[in-house]
């Protein structure tokens, strides 16, 4: 068996290159309704008829091979590159009916360059809709290709499509436009030059102002016998090749394609009339923004409790079946402890990656960028910035990557550097702790207190977004036109399937990723915790039971006794027991609970004699001012790697510090500081809120930035600044409000 | 002379010349041809960008690209 055939997808954005893809291999890539949704190359395989088998590459969209910004440049790199290992065999260009003869530019061009090329027209189920009827024999000659007429939708054609790749010897690769027509003397005097080679290959390397080739541009510079022309007279020239590229086209289009104006309907023009409007559009916009909050914070509270009671369960379960042993305390302590406070977050996740779906799906995304573009500008920002901005609200490394469409350099790296000071989802679970326990439960205007302080947080980090943009575009001195150029695509309703599968998608990984780094992390900390070298920690029980006998019980214990004795004494009473045996039971009660104090006291104090509590308090001095103890410290410490860690932290120092199995929120309302006041009170809630909100805890985005920018000076930069700007907010809040 | 940016809601222009050496070649590939005919479709609050549908293509760009196509306005079609 010869090898694979090479299969390119290429085509405009959003013509449906990925959803062929998915079709071709089976595959489950991204699919949005947003021209920019693929970014990266995306390879599958595909089988075809006769026990062929295909490798199919799905790129980023592009309107032509002159590029202007990152993603579009992939494309015409793989295509002069004849030596790269994804070179095509055959191109199959992706055209969206409704735009047939925009999409037919990029395909005389692909042709140009001698690759067999195949014609995708996609959409075919809008073709009655919109009144259009097509040709397709005729067209085929004219355009000397086959043409396999698709609709992903109703999942036909694609079997056409696979014969067609199949046969793909027999698919013409002469070239529609012959170049020389664009300049004669020009490009007779390029072929002496270089007899052996493609001319519109040495064409686009001309022309081209993307530094990707640079050997390539060198060596014709270097050809002594060949001048090349001033960039004016090649714009001239470029301008020449277009328009001789869409006579060809209108010619071919002029008998093959017929629309029916009077048949076309859609709701384009009544939807964009409300959504665009100058007041209607951005309350809409607000609305919508507004929706979103609140099924994050209220309709995802029911099942989040039922997640938490049943991790507490779990755990005691654990421990009261297993036999009582190391394995089954770093089981109980380290693993489940740690995972419940992933876990728990899954319904606020999963409702965040179903709203961005949403928005992308059904073409209202463009719309936001329309809207927001004029506003974003006065901060170096684009309108394109927009897109990475809200769906950094779920992740700031794919929102990273989505900057790629932004054709200015300065705009494209200021909203880099910006975005994550969004509200991603790793910090919803810090938040929400934090609120449940700091902020009281009010409402305001109908809203509740800790909804406002969930929506004050986002705009917070949204707001210091633009704030540091404002200062970046005065700081940078970057030069660099742009082009804001963006395609309004038509509304569709969403695919329950396309939506449902990102949801499913997004949030496994969100599980999983973060998932393997809390388990580690879990685990190592369950193992510093519960070890430890000095005496302190050795002879713990003989410390703390002579500190007891002297001193009396710690206030924690106190109000741990006190407490459960009253909410005990009430249910008494309600249940009718009489004076004498109440009092008898309360004291049998009492000794029961002291017991249990004193070996959670002993637990405790062996924690803190630990390695981890020994580090902690090493490192407790620089977070003290903020109103942090050791352990939140060392919660924030692991923070580094991750956000979502600190929540896992906690769980995992407070369980191996207790003998009670109790919920994450009860333990750390709970907890008290040295003047016996409660550890998160709203001071030292509102400072670890704000530190949250600035401060660069992520790896992850920080190596994505790093392959963005290519260099590490930027996200060196960003995380030396956001770190100490979130330390100065976090200490200037707390001493504010103690 | 006008260009795309003196549009009005709804009206109808045909693309007459543009400075050639300050427009994008991408525009051009887009269907910015003399000949073709834009429509303006709405304005973006502040006035700034204009969504246009060029020939077939619905897109937005900013005032200060659409100030460099001039146009023929087509006068008044009878109201849709
Ligand atoms: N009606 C209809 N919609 C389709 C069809 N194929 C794709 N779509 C929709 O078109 C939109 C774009 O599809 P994608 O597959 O993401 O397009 P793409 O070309 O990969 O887009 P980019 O990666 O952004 O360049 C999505 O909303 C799809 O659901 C089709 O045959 N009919
Ligand atoms: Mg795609």
């Amino acid at each position: 068996m010869s090898k694979n055939i090479n299969v390119a997808l290429i085509g405009n954005p959003n013509t449906g290159k990925t959803s062929v893809f998915n079709q071709l291999t089976g595959l489950n890539q991204k699919v949005g309704n947003y021209p920019g949704i693929t970014v990266e190359k995306k390879e599958g395989i595909c089988k075809l008829p006769r026990g062929v088998k295909a490798h199919i590459l799905d790129l980023p969209g592009t309107y032509s091979l002159n590029t202007t910004s990152l993603d579009e440049s992939l494309v015409v790199e793989l295509l002069l590159n004849k030596n790269d290992k994804d070179y095509p065999d055959v191109a199959v260009v992706i055209s969206d009916v409704e735009n047939l003869k925009r999409n037919l530019f990029l395909f005389t061009q692909i042709k140009d360059l001698k690759i067999p090329t195949i014609l995708v027209i996609n959409m075919a189920d809008r073709m009655s809709r919109k009144g259009i009827s097509l040709d397709v024999a005729a067209m085929e000659e004219k355009l000397d290709t086959k043409i396999a007429l698709v609709s992903t939708r109703k999942r036909q054609g694609i079997d056409r499509l696979k014969e067609l790749i199949a046969d793909y010897k027999n698919i013409s690769s002469a070239p529609n436009l012959d170049a020389k027509r664009i300049s004669p003397e020009y490009f007779e005097r390029l072929q002496r030059t270089f007899p052996n080679e493609d001319l519109y290959k040495l064409w686009l390397v001309i022309t081209q102002d993307v530094n990707f080739m640079p050997i390539e541009k060198k060596r014709i510079q270097d050809a002594t016998d060949f001048t090349t022309k001033s960039k004016e007279e090649l714009k001239k020239l470029q301008h020449k090749e277009t328009v001789l590229r869409y006579q060809f086209i209108n010619n071919t289009l002029k008998e093959t394609y017929k629309v029916d104006f009077l048949a076309a309907k859609g709701l384009r023009g009544s939807l964009d009339k409300l959504l665009t409007h100058k007041v209607f559009g951005y309350l809409i916009f607000f609305v919508i923004l507004l929706t979103i909050f609140q099924a994050i914070f209220d309709w995802s509270s029911y099942p989040m409790d039922f997640i938490d009671e049943q991790f507490a369960m779990a755990s005691e379960w654990v421990k009261n079946t297993l036999p009582p042993g190391i394995f089954t305390d770093l089981l109980a302590e380290g693993i489940i402890a740690g995972i419940g406070g992933i876990v728990i977050f899954i319904p606020q996740i999963a409702f965040l990656f179903l709203f961005i779906s949403l928005l992308e799906e059904s073409g209202y995304m463009s719309r936001v960028v329309f809207l927001m573009d004029r506003l974003m500008r006065p901060f170096g920002l684009s309108g394109k910035s927009i897109v990475p901005l809200i769906s950094g609200t779920a992740c700031a490394i794919p929102a990273v990557m989505a900057t790629r469409t932004i054709e200015n350099w300065k705009e494209r790296l200021i909203t880099i550097l910006v975005t994550p000071f969004t509200t991603c989802s790793a910090r919803l679970p810090v938040y929400l702790i934090l609120i449940a326990l700091v902020i009281p439960k009010g409402t305001f205007l109908g809203l509740s207190y800790q909804a406002l302080t969930l929506m004050l947080l986002y705009l917070i980090g949204f707001g210091m977004a633009i704030f540091s943009a404002m200062v970046l575009n005065k700081i940078l001195k970057i030069k660099s036109r742009s082009l804001f150029m963006v395609e309004m695509p038509t509304y569709r309703l969403p695919l329950f399937k396309n939506v449902a599968y990102t949801v499913l998608e997004k949030t496994k990984s969100f599980v999983f990723g973060a998932g393997k780094i809390i388990l580690a992390i879990s685990i190592v900390l369950w193992f510093l915790g519960s070890n430890g070298y000095s005496d302190d920690f050795k002879n713990a029980e003989h410390i703390v039971s002579e500190r007891i006998e002297k001193d009396g019980l710690s206030t924690y214990s106190k109000n741990y006794i006190q407490n459960n004795v009253a909410s005990y004494r009430e249910a008494a009473l309600a249940d009718g027991m009489s004076a004498t045996v109440l009092q008898d039971s309360i004291t049998v009660l009492t000794e029961e609970l002291k017991e249990r104090a004193i070996a959670q006291e002993i637990s405790s104090y062996k924690l803190e004699h630990s390695y981890i509590g020994q580090a902690g308090k090493a490192f407790e001095p620089f977070v003290k001012p903020l109103g942090y103890d050791w352990k939140i410290g060392i919660a924030v410490l692991t923070s580094f790697a991750a956000r979502e860690v600190f929540v896992g932290t906690l769980a995992t120092i407070y369980s191996v510090g207790s003998d009670e199995e109790e919920t994450i929120k009860n333990r750390m309302a709970a907890e008290l500081d040295d003047e016996g006041r409660p550890l998160f009170n709203l001071a030292s809630g509102i400072s670890l809120m704000l530190f949250y909100a600035f401060a660069m805890q992520c790896m992850s985005t920080l190596a994505i930035v790093k392959r963005e920018t290519n260099s590490w000076k930027w996200p060196l930069f960003q995380l030396g600044f956001m770190s100490v700007f979130a330390y100065i907010v976090a200490l200037i809040a707390y001493q504010l409000l103690i | 002379m006008a260009t795309v940016a003196d549009l009005i809601h709804g009206q109808k222009g045909i693309i007459k010349d543009f400075s050639e050496h300050l427009l994008p070649i991408k525009l051009l590939e887009l269907g910015c041809l003399p000949g073709n005919s834009v429509e303006l479709v709405q304005v973006a609050p502040l006035n700034d960008p204009i969504y246009i549908n060029l020939s077939g293509s619905h897109i937005a760009i900013r005032r200060s690209l659409a100030e460099l196509i001039e146009l023929d306005i087509i006068e008044e079609t009878q109201a849709p």
